[in-house]
């Protein structure tokens, strides 16, 4: 068990910078995603963390150990960490049981230690079945659970994962999701788990870090994120929804108003902030016919149970509004906004 | 350093590379840095007033005129003959065409003295295969084949197999949509091949050409068994007969020969280099389906041609062969009542000299075929995941000592080893210098086989174990080993091929108690015991296609790229 601090961290390719400066901490047992979009670093951070590469500047903590900075590093195979791969990466020449068992191999545990481990962590995983079987002989998401065994039966401080179920279809997806959040539950090892898909973020981890450009944009529980998001990268990143710039501001008394697309609006914000832009989701819009706002319906989407309508208000922005009622394209709307949540952008 | 680290950020493997690397560049590079300092020195001080006088002599010009003929020639023939079966092979429908592969690999594989020593049986008047048949022609008339022409013939046969496989393997880089698109719009075969097939295969044509006139250059076995008798030089066997004639005290002159082959050849070597970094530009495409262009109603007549051409070249010289190697005495036709197992039963059991140089020829190959394995293997690995300008220099020159005439390397190693530093002592005249060219020689054969094998594993795969806590003897032992090991496998099948095989190196390495199979085939011949040399020569030919068929079984479960002929 083990939290990991990390310190400035940076890392740079042939003059390109992958990641830069980034300071965090992961608590002791927690489940935290890394999110972001594709080339943002999320697979150099945990390749930092598991070793395989050095750090171009700053330190990682893992523990009570110094791991890793620009100068020294403790090489992956001292670090007692489980890394899962998007490809598995199980070794095709030995079986099922000789890749779950290999860890404990390495460590020199005696015969019936091995046998009685791996056959726990097989059950755990729900393999015995096919522990005599080649890799080659696997579906996919058998596969994906020989490598999640493999990092279980030896106990990691803490388990990285490089979007484990990018290969996997829809539904084998969801129910590895519930595999990996007993795994969770049951070591209560700190994960780190990286993807690009925030539905699975947002179902699985305590805390999500949402990066960009190698830096961690903002890092906070799901629900955090989607509320309360700290600047345009986020809110647009995280959930649906608008960001329009606020024309004017008024502080009076504990209630915040700005001036957006032509109304006059309650917002909400962090205390005494300057707020620069709001965001707008679908459920801080209704429709009304005495709305703030003129739109017209440019597209309707069926999401099951529910339409989104994409509208374009009067002075030309595009906002996103949910009903149950059907609307046609090209329909006029009144608008009414309730308390969006207000940030400032530097 | 620092970048080496950043990649796979492990010291141990770092170092590891280092050393094995320093280990490599001396095995392979450092014999010929030594035979460029001996050419332009003088006792110590730089001076190029050897290399003048060599230069002067009548018979250095005349051996490098002959050797320019004989490979340019020999070049052409095996471009016409190698060029016509790789388009046909690769292009039309013809059928049973891994057979027809297959087949064509032998030239290459059999060593030249015995592709030198089975013609000469099927031609001449003493020929047992035309006195059997009673065509013989009458006693006193010449053996054609000791001639410029007989040599020039030879060589094109023995090195048809590269420009064949070079050609093909460019061919198959052509998409097949390139072709489709000539043919819609209207393109009949021959224009087709004329206009789209044979400018885009041109690159890879000429890097063929190149490096077939280089190992021509450095063919030793078929001008010194044909050449020799006809009082024919070409600056192999010159080296050879200078030192086998006047012994190291003509080492100087020899270096400065060996270092004319080394130049001409550098120059054939940079030229291939020069066609190959142009092939497979701006082709993109799928290549997945081979081409298969319809011949129609030529297809049989084709297909009997090539056959036939298979067995001209390749079974008729058996035939020859296995005929002397079964009569009491040179000369005697074969009949049932003349047929005897006398020479085999000599060379394979009663002869020391014979019975010596299979333990040497066999312990050589096996030997060098291991250590080999056990230095390309992590040296491979680890160059694949830290490359370094070191590491990438070491890349583009590990080839030199193979493509190099072996006549070079051989006056190269002489020099480094005949007196070692800091001692008196001398590696000379002993089996431990042959064993040494060996491991330089073959350096590449066993390099990328495995190398290709190990650009296609998943990094993810030696990561995974590191991350369960694997060190690094561990990684290679539990995976890199046993995931390369179709690739190693073929690798040390195909040292051990072309080591036990090998004459140009051991020619002019070998002394007395340490001879090769080479060296003691050519011995035979040379002093007249043609007989025992067929009979020698044919279990050579048994074991090489033995061996071949045994990489051909195992053919499927090897990485791309690491059976030679299914490039
Ligand atoms: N070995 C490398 N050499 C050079 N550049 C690299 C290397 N690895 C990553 N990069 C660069 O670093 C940046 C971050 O890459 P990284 O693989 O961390 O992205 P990612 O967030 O994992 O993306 P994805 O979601 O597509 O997997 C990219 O611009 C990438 O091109
Ligand atoms: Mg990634």
């Amino acid at each position: 068990m083990a939290d990991i601090d990390i310190t400035s961290l940076g890392k740079v390719f042939a003059g390109a910078p992958a990641l830069q400066d980034i300071t965090t901490r992961f608590e002791d047992g927690e489940f935290v995603a890394l999110l972001g979009p594709s080339g943002c670093g999320k697979t150099t951070l945990l390749r930092l963390l598991a070793g395989f590469d050095m750090p171009s500047s700053g330190s990682i903590r893992i523990g009570a150990r110094q791991v890793a900075t620009a100068t020294k590093m403790v090489p992956p195979e001292e670090r007692n960490i489980g890394f899962v791969f998007q490809s598995y990466a199980l070794w095709p020449h030995m079986s099922v049981r000789r890749n779950v068992s290999y860890p404990l191999e390495i460590r020199k545990l005696t015969k019936p230690e091995i046998a009685a481990q791996t056959d726990a962590a097989l059950a755990a995983t729900g393999l015995t079945d096919y522990a005599d079987r080649m890799p080659s002989d696997l579906s996919g998401g058998q596969r994906q659970r020989v490598a999640l065994a493999r990092c279980l039966v030896s106990a990691p401080d803490a388990v990285l994962l490089d979007e484990p179920l990018a290969n996997l279809d829809v539904a084998l997806r969801a129910s590895m999701q519930a595999v990996f959040t007993d795994f969770h539950k049951r070591t209560g090892a700190t994960m780190v788990y990286v993807t690009h898909d925030q539905a699975e973020a947002m179902a699985m981890a305590d805390r999500i870090a949402v990066m960009n450009q190698g830096l961690i944009q903002q890092f906070d529980t799901p629900q955090t994120l989607y509320e309360r998001p700290k600047n345009r990268f986020v809110a647009e990143f995280v959930g649906r929804g608008t960001v329009v710039p606020v024309r004017a501001i008024e502080h009076n008394e504990n209630q915040l108003h700005a001036h957006i697309l032509g109304a006059r609006i309650a917002v909400k914000s962090e205390a005494q902030s300057q707020v620069s832009h709001v965001c707008l989701r679908p459920e801080n819009l209704t429709i009304s016919e005495t709305g703030d706002l003129r739109a017209k319906v440019a597209r309707v989407t069926y999401l099951g149970g529910k339409y989104l309508l994409e509208t374009v208000s009067s002075c030309g922005t595009r906002l996103l509004a949910e009903t149950r009622a059907k609307f046609d394209v090209g329909a006029q709307l009144g608008l009414t906004i309730t308390t969006p949540w207000a940030f400032s952008e530097d | 350093m620092q970048s080496a680290l950043q990649k796979g950020g492990s010291r141990s493997e770092s170092r590891l590379l280092s050393a094995i690397l320093i280990l490599a560049l001396c095995l392979t590079l450092a014999p010929v840095l030594r035979l460029f300092i001996e050419g332009v020195t003088d006792q110590g001080a730089p001076s190029l007033s050897l290399v003048k006088s060599v230069l002067a002599q009548g018979s250095t010009l005349n051996a490098l005129k002959h050797s320019l003929i004989t490979a340019g020639l020999g070049t052409l023939v095996s471009v016409v003959l190698g060029a016509a079966f790789a388009f046909l092979v690769a292009l039309t429908d013809l059928r049973a065409k891994a057979a027809l592969v297959f087949c064509l690999m032998i030239p290459m594989m059999i060593p030249p003295q015995i592709t030198a020593l089975s013609w000469t049986q099927i031609m001449g008047p003493s020929s047992v295969l035309l006195k059997t048949l009673g065509i013989a022609p009458p006693l006193g008339a010449p053996q054609p084949l000791y001639s410029p022409e007989g040599i020039i013939f030879l060589l094109g046969i023995q090195h048809m197999s590269i420009i064949f496989l070079t050609l093909r393997a460019g061919l198959r880089a052509i998409p097949q949509e390139v072709v489709e698109a000539a043919r819609i719009s209207g393109a009949r075969g021959f224009r087709t091949w004329r206009q789209v097939v044979m400018p885009l295969t041109l690159p890879s044509l000429a890097a063929g050409t190149a490096i077939t006139f280089v190992t021509a250059l450095g063919n030793f076995g078929i001008p010194a068994m044909l050449g020799i008798p006809a009082g024919y030089v070409t600056l192999p066997t010159l080296v050879y007969q200078k030192l086998a004639g006047m012994g190291t005290t003509v080492l100087g002159e020899v270096s400065v020969l060996a270092m004319l082959i080394g130049a001409v050849a550098i120059v054939g070597i940079l030229v291939q280099r020069f066609f190959q970094g142009r092939q497979k530009l701006h082709l993109v495409g799928s290549t997945s389906r081979p081409l298969a262009i319809p011949l129609g109603s030529a297809r049989l007549p084709v297909e009997i041609l090539l056959w036939a051409v298979v067995f001209v070249i390749l079974v008729l010289p058996m035939f020859g062969l296995l005929a002397t190697s079964l009569v009491p005495a040179y000369g005697v036709p074969l009949r049932l009542d003349t047929m005897t197992l006398a020479s085999w039963g000599e060379v394979l059991f009663r002869q020391p000299v014979t019975t010596r140089s299979f333990a040497n020829s066999f312990s050589l190959a096996l030997g060098a075929a291991a250590v080999l394995m056990m230095i390309c293997l992590p040296l491979a690995w680890l160059m694949e995941r830290h490359p370094t300008p070191l590491s990438r220099l070491f890349d583009s020159l590990l080839d030199l000592p193979y493509a190099l005439p072996g006549v070079v390397l051989s006056i190269a190693m002489i020099l480094l080893l005949i007196k070692l530093p800091f001692t008196d002592a001398t590696l000379y005249g002993t089996i431990w210098i042959i064993f040494l060219a060996y491991l330089a020689r073959f350096f590449a054969v066993m390099f990328r086989p495995v190398q290709a094998s190990l650009k296609q594993l998943d990094p993810a795969m030696a990561e995974a174990a590191q991350s369960v806590g694997a060190g690094l003897f561990q990684r290679l032992r539990d995976v890199i080993l046993p995931l390369s090991a179709p690739a190693a496998a073929a690798g040390a099948i195909l040292v051990f091929l072309t080591a036990f095989n090998e004459l140009t190196v051991s020619a002019l390495l070998w002394s007395s108690g340490t001879e090769t199979l080479g060296v003691v085939i050519f011995n035979l011949d040379d002093s007249g015991e043609t007989a025992m040399a067929s009979a020698l020569a044919m279990t050579i030919v048994f074991v090489v296609m033995a061996l071949m068929t045994l990489i051909q079984l195992f053919s499927r479960r090897f990485p791309k790229g690491v059976v030679p002929w299914q490039t």
